[in-house]
């Protein structure tokens, strides 16, 4: 793999500081006392020095290297954002090896292709349930011999060869030290910054995974350079509950708060975030759409629980404040009353508000994955959270362009970050090149060929940039297609609208070829649940609630409002939905109709929903289904549903605007 | 605690019945527990089972019989110096106080071990104050091992079913009982509840040494966890063996009229 892109001053990095762990050492020098990293254990918030985070990642090394851990060792990383496992990683680097995140809910059978073909010999899991997943997958894959765990709980009993826990291997490590007390400082010596840092399998919405490789260069640069933009301070504090396995993370919990300093504080669990978002307050905060909606239907399913004069104040305010939003954004001028009443609204609601959600601290937010409704970004900006929308890719290292502050836009991704072009190809393909892009995918040239043309990135997203420089994403250029008639139908596009309602969770539109759109839908169980208890709709489950008639009706509204907005729209007004069922599961990674990170994958879609999708085209009202259903174990079993299908009008369109 | 002399069975019932008026619940039932073992009572309704265990955690008194716990007889001792000797218990029907929260419902499990007088308790000072924290931490290892950290502060009445009877067997182990009575755990719940059920309770008994005596009505549930199976049937114990043999008991089959065949 050749390096890809060279020149700019961002890329010259000096030998003391062009690998992470080197970073660290330096770190542990510059500020060794302050805090690195945060957990809360049992209820209180532990705090680890960069001190104890590099002698933690050292010890974690020697023990690894008493193992016979050999330069080039691919590690299989698995787990909740734990501080070990973050020092884990930091500690294979250390040794020249290379951290393969793996995504913590993966069913034995993904865990295992990607262990089989980033060929790990070592996995550093979090607990139990990981460890169990591992020792099945080793007992095919060969090449995996040690098993290093955090969490000792259940594991007594435990007596297969090569499994260990981190304690041990701490000690195993101080042992090692006594023999070889220069081995640690040696091997960080030898690492260079064009060494792969770490392998990131994407799950792609087509195929297998692909193992993203990205370099110590690829990664400080960009962070770097994005710190620089952003202003980033060594105060900031962040929340690391996203998977360790998404690049995401990654820049933020790992490779910015090294390359910056900063502090990041793991959650307790999974379920206890949203608490834990407030008592730490960060402010630095990145959430995808989903997190943004799922915090937001949280406010509105309690606000429709309060006393009628309180929730007539709230909505009030709220509505000001989304005005005053979308009149700034939109560069419109702001009345005088406004200007009055928005203070009187920070005091009574947004600054509470802010305070509970634990976004009072906020310097900057971003969303990024997806394009997030307007009225969710309209939202969290008008309280006074200056989320930003960012676009990046695995293959960047994540950045390729922010919007600035005080240069937000309700539809554009923002610009370029130092060091990024950015290029349309003919065929309105989004490309660019970075310090940040990759070094190609792991063992897999021909798809490396595919993304990567002479150091530019292909994208795979339609765009354009506009008049002020800012890129505008449209669609997945592959999914960017035509109907019967040859009208365009950007299906994500339309999903996108459909899933701004709070009702619903996920779209898949249809059209390609046919006559008319199309969709398949998932009711979002929290917020149509609440919905439904507050007009006694009594529900047993999901499949039950979602063919309920008056959730149909719910939903039908729902679709003819995405239908109105579609009439206003002068390329798209042809593309309205015309007949929807709601589907009697939810779209679940472990079948493989989204991807980990929520993407729909259509292909997969259409193959499996074929029966639904033809009745959706027939004139029948509508269908029975069988669907293969995958547990968390790996387990499958069928379930069976009569689903209803809708008709809806369509709206006359308006002659654009 | 109460971890007297080992090598004898932790538990022994010798010859116990309970009557009420009329009606005989338990007849002259007999049965041992060795320490550490995992013992599910298994019978069809009104065969006792549950009275069998009011009477060993001294809710009920036999009118004649023996119950010794950990070599001492202790068959005629009130539920609360039960309580104190080690022996805990959740309920078939929930029996939470619903308004307050997860983490104080289980602090009340630790009542027992508590000790100070009233002022400093007020003033939360000196040995009051270490106290409250030695305890509260001791609930949150509790609270860490069931994996209920994201509840901890939510009112126990507004929890679903399956979370309430989790939040029980938090509250009996923070008692940190030797032995550990459960009636029913996982009645009600779906299957996934009963997989996490199913593991907690074995977690409990190989992380803690805590020995466990449960009443179950799932026999897929019980062959899977129990090392030793006890049929009640009318009040009499008809059978005593490990899961296997019980499985192949005709005696049992009969009584429980096929159930067991199913799994």
């Amino acid at each position: 793999m050749e390096a890809v892109a060279k020149g700019t001053d961002a890329l010259a990095l000096d030998a003391e500081r062009d690998t992470f762990p080197k970073l660290v050492r330096l770190n542990a020098r510059r500020f060794g006392s302050k805090v690195a990293i945060r957990e809360k254990d049992l209820g209180i918030w532990r705090a680890y020095t960069w001190a104890q985070y590099f002698e933690e990642a050292r010890l974690i090394a020697l023990g690894l290297a008493s193992l016979g851990f050999a330069r080039g060792d691919r590690v299989a990383i698995v787990g909740d954002n734990r501080p070990r496992l973050y020092w884990a990683v930091a500690a294979v680097q250390a040794l020249g090896g290379v951290p393969v995140p793996i995504y913590q809910d993966s069913v034995e059978k993904e865990m295992e292709y990607i262990v089989d073909h980033a060929e790990a010999r070592f996995a550093v899991v979090e607990d139990q349930e990981q460890v169990d997943k591992l020792l099945g997958v080793r007992a095919r894959c060969r090449r995996l011999q040690h098993v290093l765990y955090d969490d000792p709980r259940g594991m007594r009993a435990y007596r297969e060869p090569g499994l260990a826990s981190l304690s041990e291997l701490r000690e195993l490590g101080k042992k090692f030290e006594v023999s070889h007390p220069t081995y640690f400082d040696d091997e960080v010596g030898r690492g260079t910054a064009d060494d792969i840092a770490i392998i990131c399998y994407t799950s792609g919405t087509t195929g297998t995974p692909k193992g993203a490789m990205l370099s110590h260069r690829n990664l400080i640069a960009t962070a770097r350079n994005a710190a620089q933009v952003e202003g980033l301070r060594e105060d900031e504090e962040v929340l690391s509950y996203l998977p360790m396995a998404w690049v995401g993370d990654h820049i933020f919990s790992y490779a910015q708060a090294i390359v910056v300093g900063f502090a990041i504080n793991c959650p307790e669990s999974a379920e206890t975030v949203l608490a834990d978002l407030k008592e730490i307050a960060p402010t630095y905060f990145f959430g995808p759409p989903r997190i943004w909606e799922s915090v937001l239907t949280g406010v509105m399913v309690r606000v429709e629980d309060a006393a009628r004069p309180k929730r007539a104040i709230v909505h009030f305010f709220l509505r000001l404040a989304q005005d005053i939003e979308r009149r700034r954004l939109g560069r419109q001028p702001i009345s005088l009353r406004q200007r009055l009443l928005y203070p009187l609204g920070s005091f009574l609601v947004y600054g509470p508000l802010k305070d509970n959600l634990g976004l009072s601290r906020v310097r900057r937010a971003y969303t990024a994955g997806e394009a997030i409704g307007p009225e969710i970004f309209l939202f969290f900006r008008g309280l006074g959270v200056n989320v930003k929308q960012l676009y990046g890719m695995t293959e960047a290292s994540v950045f390729v362009t922010i919007q600035r502050d005080g240069d937000v836009r309700l539809d554009t991704v923002g610009t370029p970050i130092t060091g990024v072009e950015i290029r349309i190809s003919n065929e309105g393909e989004v490309l660019f090149r970075s310090p940040g892009v990759f070094q190609g995918y792991a063992k897999n040239p021909e798809a490396t060929r595919q993304t990567l043309e002479g150091g530019w990135i292909r994208s795979g997203d339609a765009g354009f940039l506009d008049a002020d420089g800012h890129l505008k994403i449209i669609d997945r250029a592959k999914d960017v297609s035509r109907l019967a008639d040859g009208t365009m139908f950007a299906p994500k596009f339309l999903e996108n609208k459909l899933k701004f309602s709070p009702y619903v969770r996920e779209a898949v539109c249809i059209g390609q070829g046919r006559p008319c759109v199309t969709a398949l839908l998932n009711i979002d169980l929290i917020a149509v649940g609440s919905w439904a208890e507050r007009r006694n709709i009594a529900y047993t489950s999901y499949a039950d609630l979602a063919q309920k008639p008056e959730v149909y009706e719910l939903i039908h509204r729902e679709v003819e409002r995405v239908n109105r907005s579609l009439a206003e729209d002068a390329v798209l007004h042809a593309t309205q939905v015309r007949r929807f069922l709601i589907l009697h599961k939810e779209l679940d990674p472990d079948d493989e109709e989204i991807t980990r990170t929520r993407k729909v994958r259509r292909g997969f879609i259409a193959q499996k929903y074929a029966p639904l999708i033809e009745a959706l085209y027939s004139g029948r009202d509508h269908v029975q289904v069988e669907a293969k259903v995958t547990y968390e174990d790996g387990r499958t079993g069928t379930m069976r549903a009569d689903v209803k299908i809708r008709d809806v009008d369509l709206v006359a369109a308006q002659g654009g605007r | 605690m109460s971890r007297a002399e080992a090598g004898g069975p932790l538990l022994e019932v010798e010859g116990v019945s309970v009557r009420f008026g009329a009606l005989i619940a338990l007849n002259r039932v007999s049965l041992g527990v060795a320490r550490e073992e995992v013992v599910a009572i298994i019978g069809p309704n009104g065969a006792g089972k549950t009275t069998l265990l009011n009477a060993i955690s001294g809710f009920y008194h036999p009118y004649e019989g023996r119950i010794a716990f950990a070599g001492r007889d202790r068959t005629h001792l009130r539920p609360p110096d039960v309580a104190a000797l080690g022996i805990a218990r959740t309920f078939q029907n929930v029996a939470l106080f619903r308004g307050m929260s997860v983490l104080d419902n289980i602090m009340t499990g630790r009542l027992l071990k508590m000790r100070g007088s009233f002022l400093l308790e007020a003033l939360y000072w000196g040995p009051a104050r270490r106290q409250e924290l030695e305890h509260r931490a001791a609930v949150e290892r509790i609270i860490d091992f069931l994996e209920i950290q994201g509840i901890r502060k939510t009112p126990a009445g507004r929890l679903p079913y399956g979370l309430q009877k989790r939040v029980e067997l938090a509250r009996a182990l923070a008692a940190e009982p030797t032995l550990l009575l459960l009636d029913e755990p996982m009645a009600g719940m779906n299957v996934e509840e009963k997989e996490d059920m199913c593991r907690f309770i074995l977690d409990v008994n190989q992380e803690f040494g805590t020995t466990i005596v449960l009443i179950e009505h799932d026999m897929g549930v019980v062959m899977d966890i129990s090392d030793r199976v006890v049929v009640l049937d009318y009040g009499r114990k008809i059978a005593d063996a490990p899961p296997a043999e019980i499985r192949s008991d005709r005696a049992v089959l009969d009584a429980y009229l096929g159930v067991a065949h199913e799994s």
